[in-house]
């Protein structure tokens, strides 16, 4: 069996038992992405000659001290939003081509210090905005299980990089579900934490309220493995939680789901939704039910609210954040520019690509004199609203299950000309970021084409542990995740 | 709510943006069409709702003010667009009189 075809834990065991090496490990996985890079498509740089350095001084290592973490040798891809040290962190913008970061986010850092292998920084929508990676100034991704279509955004280059088993795991960010929709159009497992679990810090800002880091696997025992990694208080983000982190390994133990309550909400299953998804998602309600979990019907009754919120509130804190693009300190800077002013409005005409300058524009909107409190206000109470009706939910329920998507992956350039179509293909997830609760994205079928369908599972804040329970013990009981795409 | 290409070039303005004839009417008409759909936010009532900045509750994290390590010069130039000696260059912003 080849190397690539492992899990991460899985590849963990062989590797510590001693039955592969580091620069084995490394081989592979550099020969697999020569053969299917050219086709996915899903890094922007790939970091091969120090990668193999890294496994050399590890094998090297081993030979005189046999002494292992968690992440040891295991080659890794990073969103290319997660600012690596000497590596390149493009965003996917022309505005930072060539900016090279001179410090890890803390998330790489940890990951370093567990000793693990970057393999190259993946493929996004320009800064993370956007649901199918056709936004990034480099070219968009392919979707391992179809060529000709999307595999959703904005982590959509990690998400076909883990299906296309081009690295054992990847991290990605989340702020409206661009964790969760690509790893669910590519068959894979994504987590977006709870709100202030894992630190931001060093990832690029998009919208600081709802932005959280996270990974995308093969499978959920690896998520939690690779949860655990990144999880945690740091002093470098003052919007991190300083509160325990569980076992989240340990407590995949526990199979059955008795005595778990899981809400289905009405709003979720409504027109819009892909009967084939409905389909897949009902069946997955019936093997948790099947699993011992009681199965509630339950009300979100503001979802519809959502996406209107969102596109307020992240515009809004994109606008503020992306002020710091202006060609002074760090990035682009447009040429021959007569006066400071000038320099400004041209570097970010030039660096940025239209859907940012989209965003950049209506976020300036709705924060102007005279629009803030009938736009920025009102949706700040109204996301009141939509977190007042998870907290009421989860007075009845322990977890709530939903699709993750409304359709399987689109065909590429089905929904690039109209902004709005694009921006409710996330009308699952963006209600978790906006109440900042956990939710895992996970295979729950596929459709006649052969496409990918994932579930969402949503959590109580913190409760990371308890949604991964339940989410391995439905994945144990399925095949889902074993299915590979055919990619030659 | 109608965004007039007056609209999309003031706001421009104000974020430093600069757009091209063509981007004018693009965006006109696309934040109209995405406006459109955000005014349906005003069928909930949110008298004496707190609006939500942020959901984990936090507020004012503060650190002791201590002398630490940081990004040497050349670390923290190295990305510079333009530098002279120790320092960025950008065009002059104090007119002469």
């Amino acid at each position: 069996m080849s190397l690539q075809k492992l899990g991460l834990v899985e590849l963990h065991k062989k590797f510590t038992a001693g039955e592969v090496t580091a620069t084995e490990i490394v081989r592979a996985y550099f020969l697999r992405i020569s053969q299917v890079e050219p086709k996915v498509k899903a890094f922007v740089t790939q970091t091969k000659e120090a990668a193999y350095q890294q496994a050399e001084c590890l094998d090297h290592k081993l030979k005189v001290w046999r002494k292992t973490h968690p992440l040891t040798g295991m080659p890794l891809a990073v969103k290319d939003n997660i600012c690596t040290d000497g590596v390149p962190t493009t965003c996917s913008s022309r505005m930072l081509q060539s900016f090279v970061p001179p410090y890890d986010a803390t998330v790489v850092s940890r990951l370093r210090s567990e000793e693990y292998i970057l393999v190259g920084k993946t493929n996004l929508d320009e800064f993370a905005m956007g649901s199918s990676t056709e936004n990034s100034a480099f070219g968009p991704s392919r979707n391992p299980w179809n060529l000709h279509c999307v595999p959703g955004g904005s982590s959509g280059g990690s998400a076909a990089a883990v299906a296309a088993e081009e690295c054992v795991a990847a991290l990605g960010s989340d702020t409206g579900g661009s964790i969760r929709q690509p790893a669910a159009f590519c068959g894979v497992v994504g987590v977006k934490p709870t709100y202030g679990r894992v630190s931001r810090y060093g990832l690029v800002a998009f919208a600081s309220s709802l932005d959280q880091i996270g990974p995308i696997t093969r499978n959920v025992l690896d998520a939690a493995f690779l949860l655990q990694a990144i999880a945690g208080h740091d002093p470098m983000d003052s919007t991190s939680v300083d509160r325990p982190v569980p076992d989240y390994v340990k407590a995949l133990q526990k199979r059955d789901l008795k005595n778990l309550k899981v809400g289905v909400p009405v709003e979720f299953f409504t027109e819009g939704l892909d009967p084939e998804v409905e389909q897949a998602v009902r069946a997955a309600i019936g093997e948790l039910k099947h699993l011992g979990a009681e199965i509630k019907e339950i009300r979100l009754p503001r979802t519809d609210a959502a996406v209107a919120v969102y596109y307020v509130i992240a515009t809004a804190e994109a606008s503020s954040n992306l002020a710091r693009f202006d060609g002074v300190k760090f990035g682009f800077r447009a040429k021959e520019t007569k006066d400071l002013l000038e320099l400004y409005m041209r570097t970010r005409q030039e660096g940025f690509g239209p859907e940012v300058k989209r965003r950049i524009m209506l976020g300036t909107y709705v924060l102007s004199a005279g629009y803030y409190d009938a736009y920025y206000g009102k949706a700040q109470a109204v996301r009141t609203l939509v977190c007042q009706d998870f907290d009421a939910a989860f007075k009845e329920v322990d977890l709530i299950i939903t699709p993750a998507t409304p359709t399987p992956a689109f065909k590429l350039g089905e929904k690039s000309e109209d902004p709005l179509q694009m921006y409710l293909s996330d009308i699952f997830t963006i209600s978790v970021n906006l109440a900042g609760l956990p939710a895992i994205a996970l295979p729950c079928g596929f459709t006649k084409a052969g496409l990918p369908i994932g579930l969402q599972l949503i959590g109580r804040a913190f409760e990371e542990d308890l949604m991964l329970r339940a989410a391995h013990a439905y994945e144990q009981s399925t095949a889902w995740h074993r299915q590979k795409p055919n990619l030659r | 709510m109608e965004i007039t290409q007056q609209d999309v070039e003031k706001v421009a303005q104000l974020a430093r943006l600069a757009v091209t004839a063509a981007e004018k009417e693009t965006f006109a008409k696309q934040l109209t069409q995405i406006l459109t759909h955000v005014d349906k936010l005003k069928q909930y009532d949110t008298t004496g709702i707190e609006p939500t900045a942020t959901v984990t509750g936090q507020v004012n994290v503060f650190r002791e003010d201590l002398v630490r390590l940081s990004l040497p010069v050349e670390k923290a130039l190295a990305n510079a667009p333009e530098r002279e000696s120790d320092g960025f260059v950008v065009p002059k912003i104090i007119e002469e009189r």
